[in-house]
C-alpha cells in the first residue's frame, strides 16, 4: 500500500462569515473584521450569527439551487473556487479520478425544519410534502451536489464527525490520495446550521448560546465573560494533490500536510476530555516527524464555552507548556463556530501566515479567563513572527470526536 | 376557465420552478421537454403546485396529459372549472 506519498494543497475555495475567497478571509482575519451578526430565525426571533454573503448564482443556475441545498450550494461554491485557486478545470482532468470529501456535522436538520413548516401551510397534509426531501436529505448531498453540478464521477461522500468534520474531510482526503484511489480530492467541510432553529434552540437549552449586545463582541474564545457559541454557516475545500503530480504540472502549493490524528474520549457525549485532546495532538505531531516547540501555530478549536475552552487549555499546555516559539489563536471569535466547516476554514485562515509572516489573533479578549492561560496566546491584534513552519489545526466536536491536521510550509 | 388562464398558470409554475428558462416563445403543440430543460422532477413539481395553489389532484396515470401546453389546457380546464364551483 502506498502510504509514502506526501500530500499538499494546490488550492482553498473558501465562504466564511466575513470574506469569501481566500484572500478576503485572510485579511479580515488580520484587520480584526468579525463577520458575525444577528439574524430573525423561526421561533426563536433574533439570534446572533455568522452569515455568509458569496454569490449563489456564480455557479449554479438558479433552478439547480432551488431543487438542492444551502450546504450544496455553499459546497458547490467553494469546489470551483478551490479549482481556480489550483489552476485545474475538470474538463483537464480524468473526471472519474476526483475524489469529494466533504466533512459535516449534520446534514438534514434544516431541510425538515422547512418542509414541516411548509406543509403547516396545507393543514399538515403529507401530501405537499416534497419530493426533493430525500436527495436534499441524503447525508452525501453536500458532497454529491459538487459533483452533479461538476460533472465529478469519482467517488463522493460525505464525513459525519460532528464540529471536527473539517479537519475529517481534509484526512480522508490524505488518506484517499495516499491508497492510490484518486488522483485529486476536493476534501474539507460544510455547514448551513444557521438555518435551523433547532440547533440555536438545542445550544440555548444547554445555556450555551452566546449573548451580547454587539454581535461582534459575541464570541469570545478564552474571556473571562465568554457565554457560549455563536453558530455559523460556512464552507472551505481544499485541492489535495499528491506532491509529484503538483510539481509536475507546476501547481501553486500552498502546504503540505504531514500529520494527522484522530480518537475519541469515550467518556461524555457532550464534554471534552482533555487527556484524549492530549493524545490527539501528540499523535498528529509525532505523525509529522517533529516535536511540539518546532510547530509554530497551534488553532484552537475553542467555542467558548466554560469547560470546552479550559479543557482544550489544559490539553495546550500539557502538549506545548515549555515552547516559548509556539503562538495560538483561534478563528471563530471572528466568525463563531461554522460547525462542519470550521477545521477547515480555521486552517485555511492560517495558510496565510507561512507568506505574511503574521499570525492572526484571537479577539474579544478583554479579560483573559486564568484557567484558559496558555503561554503565546495571540490576543486581539495579529502578531508578527520571523517564520511560520509548521501549523497544528485542531477540531473536536460531540461524543468525544477529536482531530488535529499538522501543515507544513512548502517550499521550505 | 379560458385556454390562455390555463397556459398562463403553467407557465407561471414553470417559471418558479426554472426561473431562468425562457418562457417566451413556448410553443402549445410541442412537448414542454422537448423545449425546455425539463426532467420528471420537474413535471412532479407541476403536479405538486397544482395540488398546493388550486388544490387540484392529478394521478400519476394522467401525467402524459401535461406533456404540451395544449394538453394541460384540455386536462385541467375542466379542473379548474370545477375546483372554482365548489
Amino acid at each position: 500500500m502506498p502510504v509514502s506519498e506526501r500530500i499538499v494543497i494546490t488550492g482553498v475555495g473558501l465562504t466564511a462569515p466575513n470574506g469569501d475567497s481566500l484572500d478576503t478571509f485572510r485579511q479580515s482575519l488580520l484587520r480584526g473584521k468579525s463577520g458575525v451578526t444577528s439574524i430573525e430565525t423561526r421561533f426563536m426571533g433574533r439570534v446572533l450569527a455568522g452569515v455568509c454573503h458569496f454569490d449563489e448564482q456564480k455557479y449554479q443556475p438558479r433552478k439547480e439551487r432551488r431543487r438542492g441545498t444551502r450546504a450544496g450550494s455553499i459546497s458547490i461554491y467553494c469546489a470551483h473556487e478551490a479549482l481556480v485557486r489550483a489552476d485545474l478545470r475538470v474538463d483537464d482532468l480524468d473526471r472519474s479520478r476526483v475524489g469529494t470529501y466533504i466533512g459535516i456535522t449534520e446534514h438534514g436538520t434544516v431541510e425538515t425544519e422547512n418542509e414541516i413548516e411548509a406543509i403547516r401551510g396545507y393543514d399538515y397534509d403529507t401530501k405537499c410534502w416534497s419530493h426533493h426531501h430525500n436527495p436534499r436529505t441524503v447525508a452525501n448531498n453536500p458532497a454529491g451536489e459538487i459533483t452533479v453540478n461538476l460533472g465529478i464521477t469519482g467517488p463522493h461522500y460525505t464525513i459525519g464527525a460532528a464540529c471536527a468534520a473539517g479537519n475529517a474531510g481534509l484526512i480522508q482526503g490524505v488518506q484517499m490520495l495516499c491508497l492510490g484511489e484518486v488522483d485529486v480530492a476536493l476534501a474539507g467541510g460544510v455547514s448551513e446550521s444557521i438555518h435551523s432553529f433547532g440547533i440555536f434552540a438545542s445550544f440555548a437549552s444547554q445555556n450555551a448560546l452566546a449573548r451580547h449586545d454587539d454581535p461582534t463582541k459575541a464570541c469570545r474564545p478564552f474571556d473571562k465573560a465568554r457565554n457560549g457559541i455563536v453558530v455559523a454557516e460556512g464552507g472551505c475545500v481544499f485541492v489535495l494533490e499528491r506532491l509529484r503530480d503538483a510539481k509536475k504540472r507546476g501547481a501553486p502549493i500552498l502546504g503540505e500536510v504531514v500529520g494527522y490524528a484522530m480518537n475519541s474520549d469515550a467518556s461524555d457525549p457532550v464534554l471534552p476530555n482533555p487527556e484524549r485532546i492530549t493524545e490527539c495532538m501528540v499523535s498528529a505531531i509525532k505523525r509529522a516527524g517533529i516535536g511540539p516547540e518546532e510547530v509554530s501555530i497551534v488553532s484552537t478549536h475553542a467555542t467558548a464555552t466554560e469547560l470546552g475552552d479550559q479543557q482544550e487549555a489544559k490539553a495546550l499546555r500539557q502538549v506545548f507548556g515549555d515552547c516559548g516559539t509556539v503562538y495560538t489563536n483561534n478563528t471563530k471569535s471572528f466568525i463563531g463556530h461554522a460547525m462542519g466547516a470550521a477545521g477547515a476554514l480555521e486552517l485555511a485562515g492560517n495558510l496565510g501566515s507561512f507568506d505574511d509572516g503574521a499570525i492572526h489573533a484571537t479577539i474579544n479578549i478583554t479579560d483573559l479567563d486564568p484557567a484558559c492561560a496558555v503561554r503565546n496566546l495571540v490576543c486581539n491584534v495579529p502578531q508578527e513572527v520571523q517564520r511560520v513552519e509548521y501549523i497544528l489545526n485542531n477540531s473536536f466536536g460531540m461524543l468525544g470526536i477529536n482531530s488535529a491536521v499538522v501543515v507544513r510550509r512548502l517550499p521550505w | 376557465m379560458g385556454d390562455h388562464s390555463v397556459k398562463d398558470i403553467i407557465l407561471e409554475i414553470i417559471a418558479t420552478i426554472a426561473p431562468d428558462a425562457d418562457l417566451s416563445d413556448v410553443k402549445s403543440d410541442v412537448r414542454l421537454r422537448d423545449q425546455l430543460d425539463m426532467d420528471s422532477m420537474d413535471f412532479l413539481d407541476i403536479v405538486m403546485e397544482l395540488r398546493k395553489r388550486y388544490k387540484i389532484e392529478v394521478p400519476k396515470e394522467d401525467y402524459p396529459s401535461l406533456a404540451t401546453l395544449d394538453g394541460c389546457v384540455s386536462y385541467l380546464a375542466p379542473k379548474f372549472d370545477a375546483v372554482a364551483t365548489t
